[in-house]
């Protein structure tokens, strides 16, 4: 069985077997995480570049780690800026990269449809690591698959996405994801951080923080970004910590067990209060340990693609 | 593929199992130092059972593993389908044990050969010896078996089926042979 | 020289002209004669249109031809190749340039580059210096220098006073103001604020951006009685908007691009920035209610905003990339294919959008197709199938979403100045 496409553009328009496929065959690579030797051969051989137009250390971290745990040469091609302000343009660095001929390319840039530039005018197989407000398909793909290892399964469940939906590759890749594989999604923020638009894609809209958590299964906390840009939407941290930071009396008054993801890094005391983030509903180190099988899941499906 | 002879039948199969594994204990002198490790898929089952015929003898209960070899494999570039992997489950140390992996079929002896890469990341055994059900010939690797089921020469239009009740409804192993006619 | 055009049809809206199987002759570029003339007349030369259509020149009122300053992606020389091939006998150049065009020496400089091409070249200045929007451009001096018209194209202007004073002073010469709406504090994305903005990830810019710079003008417009003109209207909202002014009896005048009503933000799919402009490509509902206009004259022509960009500068990340997109020779088709043959307009009504109407707006004599006058013409074949190829353009840039395209109709010449093009070969005549 193999995926339907060679690319990994993002989750829109991703089959449901395709979907089924990567959160299976991560299972294999999650366990071999437990293991002393933490390696197979798979991908020797291979090479992949990660191409990081934007500074991230985590996620450029946990794909590093997957590719090297899958045997394959992989190298780092910081850019520190955009391919303008360069000078070099990012048509230019590409070809450059794919004369040095390389099986796969991990890409993150601030801006949206680079992925899919890259997958036109180069013949390696391109995986999206997070290309500006579009898509970020790794961290929902590791997303799906940490709520199925605690439920068991994704249809039917109840998943809320909190936070800055509006400005979040992660929300967008989530959202595609989750309803394909038949789980109902609802968003919950500010208004100014609601996208217009968004329930035609099937999507609820919650203002209230409490009846997020009354109603779901499942929070998925956003990272509220912090610099001055993103702040104009909402009017100050102490409002937005207030309104619909996840805090345990919260919690507690909802009465909920409710299970809690975050992205990465969290902003204590914002989205989270600390109790929260090192509390019995997260799983967020679940989510960072998941992510490397789940790339390598990714990886290993795209990289041995005849 | 089609049925050219029915080689053993149940009660075959049967005898074999215990044959090999009253063999496996002979050769390791006892069981304390043993592990067994069946390969995905029939030799898990086979595992099984040589656990439990060993139980039946020894009474005791041999640590037992299941190896999924998959990514181990020397063909992804020449395969035109991508293999499908599954979940190798091996909850014990088999560091300085004696590994005694069980397969359905020794064939090209390209399987084991993976099968030793893989046991080798998860530690450093005493030793690995190999059971299988059926040596069909045709190694293409320096490989040979340990413990032998039965030893069925083969050609290459034909294969070995082996079936057995946990996942094909009965315990046999035939001769299939490949009916067109070039 | 003589020349004789024979098997014409013919249509002048102004002139109630529509006429078939005439023959028209020419010496030195001037009309000697329409009619029926086949026999006894001798000539140097002799086409036959084979009742194909000769209207006035068309003109396009909206082209930046980038030089001064990026000669890499047009001059006025090759931009007029382009407008010439692309069935145009006058374009307005935009004052964008490098440096801007708001002196009397700029002016000059373009006028020379332009002086011995078919097309006429009329400028539009800068309504502010160096269009930062802060003071007033000298007016009386660029309008003694030749310009027809004035704008910060590109860009807005943002500050009310500004906008007042530079109507209140060109209503002087009768000079319309153009006005390119765009609220910069909601715009900023990169592409019309829908569900696709969200689905694509690219930073949105809302409808209303522009529409609330409409609104503000035609209240500017209306107060000191001055003429505004708004380039390249593209939201449903702001052809209401012109509407009701018209109806009111406020001057103001408006164009379209064929891009706006052909083009949905539906294209912008796969990313490719040939589908990024400014103002960005909008909605089904937006194009409708730009046809109604179109229709009911709320718009009054069609202005193709031909906006060279260099390869290297649009191959690049979506956010990024310059807006635009050349539009100079497949205006026409678009045209002829979107509005004429989908019966939206009549051919009547298509020469008005291309032809008169621009030039009502910029104050220039209609070309006349009278014993005596300068020949301006359009030769048009309705129906000729044809294939947008970029590579064949005339234009130095080749940034177009309409290539492999399919249009009905075509210019197939144009003649002015004493010059034909006719079957891509340009003489003198």
């Amino acid at each position: 069985m193999s995926l339907s496409s060679r690319h990994l553009l993002g989750l829109q328009g991703v089959p449901k077997e395709d979907i089924q496929l990567i959160l299976d065959t991560a299972a294999t690579f999650r366990e071999i995480l437990e293991r002393p030797i933490k390696r197979v051969p798979t991908l020797q051989g291979k090479t992949v570049v990660n191409l990081f137009y934007e500074n991230s250390t985590r996620t450029r971290i946990s794909f590093e780690l997957a590719e090297k745990r899958l045997s394959a040469d992989s190298v780092n091609f910081s850019v520190g800026q955009s391919s303008v302000s360069k000078g070099e343009t990012l048509k230019d660095t590409i070809k450059n990269i794919e004369a040095m001929k390389v099986d796969l390319v991990v890409v993150r840039h601030a801006a949206a449809g680079v992925p899919n530039f890259l997958s036109r005018i180069c013949n390696s197989n391109i995986i999206n690591a997070g290309d500006g407000i579009h898509e970020h398909p790794t961290q929902a793909l590791l997303d799906m698959y940490s709520i199925r290892e605690k439920f068991g399964k994704l249809a039917g469940l109840k998943v809320c996405i909190v936070g800055d939906v509006a400005h979040s590759r992660v929300a967008m890749s989530n959202i595609f994801g989750l309803k394909t594989i038949g789980a109902q999604v609802s968003v919950c923020g500010p208004s100014t951080m609601i996208p217009k638009f968004i329930e035609e894609l099937g999507v609820n809209i919650i203002h209230n923080i409490d009846e997020a958590i009354q109603e779901n299964d499942v929070l998925n906390v956003l990272r509220i970004q912090l610099e001055r840009k993103a702040r104009e939407y909402f009017p100050s941290i102490r409002e937005y910590a207030n309104y619909f930071g996840i805090t345990q009396e919260r919690l507690e008054k909802n009465g909920r067990d409710i299970l809690i993801l975050h992205p990465g890094p969290i902003n204590r005391g914002v989205e989270l209060s600390s109790e929260v983030a090192d509390g019995l509903n997260q799983i967020i180190l679940k989510q960072v340990t998941n992510g490397v099988a789940v790339r390598m899941a990714v990886l290993y499906l795209l990289g041995t693609l005849n | 593929m089609d049925v050219k002879a029915k080689i053993i039948d149940e009660d075959g199969l049967s005898r074999i199992i215990t044959r090999m594994a009253h063999e496996i204990l002979e050769k390791n002198k006892g069981s304390q130092n043993l592990v067994l490790m069946g390969m995905k898929t029939r030799g898990e089952f086979l595992a099984r059972r040589i656990f439990e015929s060993i139980e039946q003898i020894e009474k005791i209960e041999l640590p037992l593993g299941v190896l999924d070899v998959t990514l181990y494999r020397d063909d992804f570039r020449t395969r035109l389908k991508q293999p499908e992997v599954s979940v190798s489950n091996i909850t014990f140390d088999i560091n300085d044990r004696d590994v005694v992996i069980i397969d359905d079929v020794l064939y090209t002896g390209r399987t084991v050969r993976s099968a030793l890469n893989a046991l080798m990341d998860f530690g450093r055994p005493r030793s690995i010896q190999l059971c299988v059900l059926v040596d069909r010939g045709h190694r293409e690797l320096p490989i040979r078996a340990d413990y032998i089921g039965k030893n069925i020469p083969t050609s290459n239009q034909e294969e070995i089926k082996v079936k057995m009740k946990e996942i094909d409804g009965e315990d046999a192993i035939y001769l299939m042979e490949n009916s067109v006619k070039n | 020289m003589k020349t004789l055009l024979i098997n014409c049809s013919i249509i002048h809206p102004e002139q109630k002209l529509n006429e078939k199987k005439k023959d028209i002759l020419l010496e030195d570029g001037v009309i000697k004669q329409i009619g029926n003339l086949s026999s006894g007349i001798s000539a140097d030369k002799i086409i036959d249109l084979r009742n194909n259509y000769v209207v006035p020149g068309f003109f396009d009122m909206h082209v930046h031809l980038r030089e001064p300053g990026r000669e890499d992606e047009e001059t006025v020389v090759t931009g007029c190749n382009s407008a010439a091939h692309g069935g145009f006998t006058g374009v307005a150049c935009m004052p964008n340039t490098d440096p801007a065009i708001d002196s009397a020496e700029v002016v000059k400089f373009i006028k020379e580059k332009a002086a011995d091409h078919l097309v006429d070249v009329f400028t539009i200045a800068a309504a502010t210096v160096g269009r930062k929007g802060e003071v007033l451009s000298p007016i009386a001096e660029l309008y003694e220098a030749g310009v027809v018209g004035f704008s910060d194209d590109g860009t807005t202007i943002k500050t009310s006073s500004i906008l007042k004073r530079a109507l209140e002073y060109s209503q002087m010469y009768n000079l319309p103001i153009i006005e390119h709406c765009e609220d910069e504090s909601l715009s900023g994305g990169a592409m019309n604020e829908s569900i696709n903005s969200t689905l694509l990830g690219l930073p949105p810019i809302p409808s209303i951006a522009e529409d609330l710079i409409v609104m503000r003008d035609i209240i500017l417009a209306e107060y000191t009685k001055g003429k505004i003109h708004i380039a390249h209207i593209s939201t449903k909202k702001a052809v209401q908007l012109v509407r009701e002014a018209k109806a009111k009896g406020i001057h103001v005048t408006a164009e379209v691009t064929p891009h706006h009503f052909t083009l949905t933000d539906d294209s912008l799919k796969n990313y490719d920035t040939n589908y990024k402009m400014n103002p960005p490509l909008r909605t089904r509902t937006d194009i409708d209610e730009i046809i109604l206009g179109l229709k009911d004259g709320t718009i009054d022509c069609i202005a193709c905003d031909h906006a060279p960009h260099s390869l290297e500068e649009k191959e690049a990340e979506f956010e990024y990339a310059p807006n635009g997109i050349v539009g100079l020779e497949t205006s026409v088709g678009l045209s002829l294919s979107e509005l004429l043959h989908k019966k939206i307009l009549s051919l009547e009504q298509i020469v008005e959008k291309l032809s008169i109407n621009p030039r009502k707006i910029l104050d220039q004599p209609i070309p006349q197709f009278k014993e005596g006058e300068m020949a301006n013409f359009t030769l048009l074949d309705l129906n000729e199938v044809w294939t947008v190829d970029i590579s064949k353009f005339k234009s130095k840039s080749k940034n177009s979403p309409f290539d492999k395209r399919l249009l009905t109709g075509k210019s197939i010449g144009v003649v002015n100045n004493k010059k034909m093009l006719f079957d891509g070969d340009f003489f003198d005549l």
